[in-house]
């Protein structure tokens, strides 16, 4: 197993989401972060007093699959997150040693 | 416990004012017949001369001074609640909601119990009123002839209220995010007890010397805005600096609140400047028409300055450029007219453009949510401008300004900027040295840095 971080563009999350969906994964976890890379950030000036915004939003997509869907899913996350432009993201993938379904005791590929 | 005891003695004292205030209160509904008839029975002989009748009240007049309160209401709360309120940091988005509305509540009671009468009762030395009526004691249901022949005099004294309670809630832009709550309510009685309501006899009292001297300010461009401005200038250098200002971002919490606030204030503004005509009719109308003109300038002017200058137009800067067009016609309103109006708005936007963003940074005072940039600056600008533009064509009660003729209205106008600078500056710095020996005014660090949500109310703007 896999498990699959990949860092996106918020409004980039709908086809990410459905392009992971067509290739049979049933699962996701969401959620809203900030933080940053090479885009850095960005200027915000109130009355005059300006501020570097460092950290910008993000949305962090989790995914744990199985071995074989690993490439697949991973394919399908930059076809759709990419932009062309600086602050696309980033994907990180680990070695996942054990997943289990709580409701039925599941565990291993067949709890994803 | 120091603190909570303070708090005890302000409650009591505001008790015994209110039984101090009942005593003649009792009397005033039986003497609201009396004065006819002690006149008659002191002169027996010339009964059949009847004492002249009370001035009658307009129900037109009365409509409009008892809206235009309303108005004046709704620019407290929840105009100002909501423009500052979403100008602070989250954490202490409830602390400073709460000041403008306590402010509220507070004065509504203050300015009953003796507030009114300090301002506008008999004139003592042409420094203050006297306290004939404290308790609102001989303020009845007639018109008085001297503030508003047409409505009843309670009407006039609730619009006036409006106007005491606006004024300190103004200050507290200066200094939001740190001030001890208990300290704050000393602070706000204190000032409009010895800075309000002397200032406001000065300008507006029968017998105030400003008045007499001939200065124009229709509807508070001295009492209200130099007054509050100049005191947050006070305030800000007597508390010094938020902790982290300059290195933290302290950037506004919500602005879609504080553009809701604005709107709010623009919206009330209309009773603040059209109602201090007293009455309804051609000069409401004129100040309603030049007060809509002037904001719209001045946010203009503060839109474009800062597109200029910084290379964005921001909404908290055309949202800032409209309270400072309404701020700068305040004095002007009644006696301007549409033109006037513009270059006005214009000035009043460029003018507190410069003053919240270059002079503030210049100088290094940490004026919150800029009360002085604002009011004090466009307060000034405001009063001279009256003495620039003002015109009989628009207010024969009034008289012309610089360029209608008359550059001797400069004089009146001038001293009255310097005398109203120089109680605000020198009154509320000793207010704040005497509250701060007896109880702290400031928050601690770490009360500071929680917020003053939780710190001064165990409570939490934003539970989600």
């Amino acid at each position: 197993m896999k498990k699959i971080e990949a860092i996106i563009k918020p409004f980039k999350l709908d086809e990410v989401k459905e392009a992971l969906s067509e290739i049979g994964i049933q699962g996701m976890t969401v959620s809203e972060v900030k933080g940053f890379g090479r885009q850095k950030g960005h200027k915000e000036t109130y009355r005059g007093a300006e501020y570097a915004i460092e950290f910008v939003p993000k949305i962090k997509i989790e995914v744990v699959v199985s071995n074989a869907l690993a490439d697949r899913a991973i394919q399908a996350i930059v076809s759709k997150a990419k932009t062309g432009t600086i602050g696309d993201g980033k994907i990180f993938v680990t070695d996942l040693s054990q997943a289990v379904r709580i409701r039925t005791g599941e565990s291993g590929d067949s709890a994803l | 416990m120091r603190n909570h005891r303070m708090l005890f003695g302000l409650t009591g004292v505001l008790l015994l004012l209110a039984v101090f205030a009942l005593i003649p209160g009792l009397g005033s509904a039986q003497e609201t017949v009396p004065p006819s008839t002690a006149g008659a029975a002191g002169a027996p002989s010339e009964a059949p001369q009847a004492p002249p009748p009370p001035p009658k009240v307009d129900t037109g007049d009365t409509a409009w001074v008892l809206t235009s309160s309303a108005l004046v209401l709704a620019m407290t709360a929840p105009g100002l609640v909501l423009f500052y309120g979403g100008m602070v940091r989250r954490k202490n988005a409830l602390g400073t909601m709460m000041h403008s509305f306590i402010i509220l509540c507070l004065i509504s009671v203050q300015w009953v119990l003796y507030g009114y009468s300090m301002a506008f009762g008999p004139d003592k030395g042409h420094i203050v009123g006297g306290l004939e009526w404290v308790g609102l004691h001989g303020v009845g249901l007639d018109p008085n002839t001297d503030y508003g022949a047409t409505v009843p005099h309670q009407a006039f004294m609730i619009f006036q209220l409006m106007f005491a309670v606006i004024t300190p809630a103004l200050i507290v832009g200066a200094f939001a995010e740190r001030i001890k709550f208990s300290a704050f309510l000393v602070f706000t009685l204190l000032w409009a007890t010895f800075i309000y309501d002397p200032l406001a006899h000065w300008v507006w009292g029968v017998g105030g010397w400003l008045r007499n001297l001939g200065a124009l300010d229709f509807a508070g461009g001295t009492v209200v805005h130099i007054s509050s401005g100049v005191s947050g200038l006070a305030c800000a250098l007597y508390l010094g600096k938020r902790l982290g200002y300059g290195r933290e971002v302290m950037a506004p919490h919500n602005i879609p609140l504080t553009l809701t606030g604005a709107s709010l204030l623009w919206f009330g503004w209309f009773g603040f400047n059209a109602g201090s005509a007293v009455a309804s009719g051609a000069l409401a109308t004129s100040a309603f028409v030049v007060t809509n003109t002037a904001t719209a300038a001045a946010a203009l002017a503060w839109m474009f300055a800062e597109w200029g200058y910084r290379g964005k137009p921001t909404v908290l800067g055309a949202a800032s450029g409209a309270v400072a067009g309404l701020v700068a016609i305040t004095p002007a309103s009644g006696f301007v007219g549409p033109m006037s109006s513009i270059i006005i708005g214009i000035g009043a936007g460029v003018f507190c453009y410069f003053a919240a963003v270059v002079l503030k940074g210049k100088l290094g005072y940490d004026d919150s949510l800029d009360a002085f940039g604002v009011h004090g600056i466009g307060g000034t600008w405001g009063a001279i401008a009256t003495g620039l533009f003002a015109s009989k064509a628009i207010n024969p009660g009034g008289n012309d300004g610089l360029f209608f003729g008359n550059p001797a209205q400069m004089i009146p106008q001038l001293v009255a900027v310097a005398a109203s600078w120089i109680l605000a500056l020198v009154g509320t710095f000793i207010i704040l040295k005497v509250v701060d020996i007896i109880m702290g005014l400031r928050v601690t660090e770490d009360e500071e840095r929680v917020g003053l949500d939780l710190s001064q109310h165990n409570e939490n703007g934003y539970v989600l």
